[in-house]
């Protein structure tokens, strides 16, 4: 196929999938720590869209401004609900916390139908059909913030588990609970500060994607899956294996929705990850179990 | 009864479950002073040690540490009090460097001093600061049972709990390693040495107590627990 296509197909691809990455980042942090999948991943994602939505609709308040709002707000949900919640309700089994932030799923997913209905939304800002002209493409000006933006928050993340303390002890209590314990880390604490930038990650991840994309009570679960998909091929629990593993499945999302039509995209995804569990079961930079 | 004692457990009770670990634990520590804690396997030494660093709940009896009572607090309240265990194997963080598990010694406590307890900690085990930038998960025995040592220290300890420091060292490095705590106790550093390793250890310390089923059978001076016929009987169940 010829380069003029082919090659922004790619960029295309890249654009879309540092959102997947940002989304990943998220779930891979919080199976890294608390060694489980956190289900209610993809129905914060939507309550962060609709969160996003609203600040528009209502206050008028840019999306790429809501950052700044909804970043503490996220923070401090995803805190409170690991610290008061999943927590206590878990008892301390694995297992437990598997259904617990499924149930919560649930219990969002249907409050946000209850309130907003099944109705699709989308808002409208002047600079959501902008492009840049570059390297004789015309790059949309949204997915290139969206794309910014997921570097920088990696970028944040990566300096934030490796130059501080409560960074270290999030890593600490990864690998060794009794001895982070006996060195003074809280870890409920820490866990529900994991939890906490997990929330964080999907509410920029809001931001950056409600000026091109839609809202409604089940959005979420379109990403998560990707997200899921994400964070096994790049190594559970590896935040540059998320970072890979997102751009990966975005430009592979990109090229098989050129070649096969754009509503086959997503078999490519997991054709590709079927095969990379083949040969490379704990995924591209995942450490051996 | 208030005492000087630095730590002072009284009448000690803690298990798992239905199960019952410790019955009925005594045990004084000074300021300054080296006691060893000292039992084969499964006599309920790192019980013992759990429950003082507040990991297993104490069921009954108290536990007062620098004048506080310190039986219900958290592990982070018991550490920021100064009472730093340093647990049997070593539970240091395998996939930091060297330096980052040392600076995580002084998460909780003795923050602002961290630069100048590590340059103490590196001067004591040289090793360290040659590997400081290297994964902790990549060292030898010897040396990660330095840098959980060295991690203890960095939270600069008012006692320093060791349990089984000697476990899995050679003769030559568990006779070095037995010489470092000894120093540290001569720096004035009180410490609790919970060990398998009774001959060696009751070389270093002054008081010492034998744990045989959860509750002590013989507690003495070095000396005395060394002359005492029962002791062969705790440990080779003669």
């Amino acid at each position: 196929m010829h380069l003029n296509i082919l090659f922004p197909a790619i960029i295309n691809g890249l654009l879309m999938g540092a959102i997947y990455a940002l989304i990943a980042l998220g779930l891979t942090l919080v199976y890294g720590v608390l060694h489980i999948i956190n289900f209610a991943h993809g129905a914060l994602l939507t309550a962060a869209l609709f969160a996003a939505f609203f600040l528009h609709k209502l206050f008028g308040i840019d999306p790429y401004l809501a950052v700044f709002i909804l970043v503490p707000a996220f923070f401090t949900l995803g805190y409170g609900l690991q610290r008061f919640v999943v927590g206590p309700a878990s008892h301390g089994n694995d297992g437990n916390i598997l259904l617990v932030t499924l149930g919560l799923a649930v219990v969002i997913e249907n409050m946000l139908l209850y309130a907003f209905r099944a109705d699709t939304r989308t808002i409208d800002v002047k600079y959501a059909f902008d492009v840049v002209p570059f390297a004789g493409m015309f790059l949309s000006v949204p997915r290139l913030a969206g794309f910014a933006g997921a570097v920088v928050v990696a970028l944040l993340l990566w300096l934030l588990l490796t130059r501080t303390d409560t960074g270290k002890a999030i890593r600490a209590v990864a690998k060794e609970k009794l001895g982070a314990q006996l060195s003074g880390i809280d870890v409920a604490h820490i866990y529900a500060v994991t939890f906490g930038l997990g929330a964080a990650c999907v509410a920029i991840a809001a931001c950056l994607l409600i000026p091109t994309y839609y809202v409604n009570p089940n959005v979420g679960n379109a990403f998560v899956l990707i997200a899921f998909t994400t964070v096994v091929l790049g190594g559970m629990g590896s935040i540059p294996g998320a970072l890979i593993g997102g751009l990966f499945v975005g430009v592979v999302e990109s090229l098989s929705g050129l070649y096969l039509g754009e509503s086959l995209g997503q078999i490519g995804i997991f054709v590709m990850f079927i095969l990379v569990l083949l040969f490379r079961p704990s995924g591209l930079l995942g450490e051996r179990a | 009864m208030s005492t000087d004692a630095l730590l002072n457990v009284r009448g000690l009770h803690a298990g798992y479950g239905e199960t019952e670990i410790l019955r009925g634990i005594d045990l004084v520590v000074g300021a300054g002073d080296i006691v060893a804690v000292l039992g084969s396997n499964g006599a309920g030494k790192s019980t013992l040690n759990l429950a003082i660093s507040g990991l297993v709940a104490a069921r009954e009896g108290s536990i007062e540490f620098d004048g506080r009572f310190i039986h219900d607090a958290s592990p982070a309240a018991i550490v920021a009090a100064g009472l730093v265990h340093v647990p049997e194997g070593r539970r240091i963080f395998p996939n930091m460097s060297v330096a980052d598990n040392l600076d995580l010694g002084s998460y909780r406590r003795a923050s602002s001093q961290r630069a100048a307890n590590r340059e103490r900690v590196f001067a004591m085990f040289p090793r360290l600061r040659e590997r400081a930038s290297q994964r902790a998960g990549t060292l030898s025995g010897g040396e990660q049972q330095m840098l959980a040592i060295g991690r203890g220290l960095m939270a600069e300890p008012k006692l320093l709990i060791l349990d089984e420091p000697s476990l899995g060292l050679s003769p030559l490095l568990v006779e070095e390693m037995f010489a470092m705590i000894l120093r540290l106790n001569k720096d004035g550093l009180a410490v609790l040495l919970v060990e398998q390793n009774v001959v060696q250890s009751l070389d270093i310390v002054h008081r010492g107590y034998i744990l045989e089923h959860g509750s002590f059978v013989i507690s003495g001076s070095a000396a005395d627990i060394r002359s005492d016929a029962n002791l062969k009987r705790a440990f080779l169940g003669l």
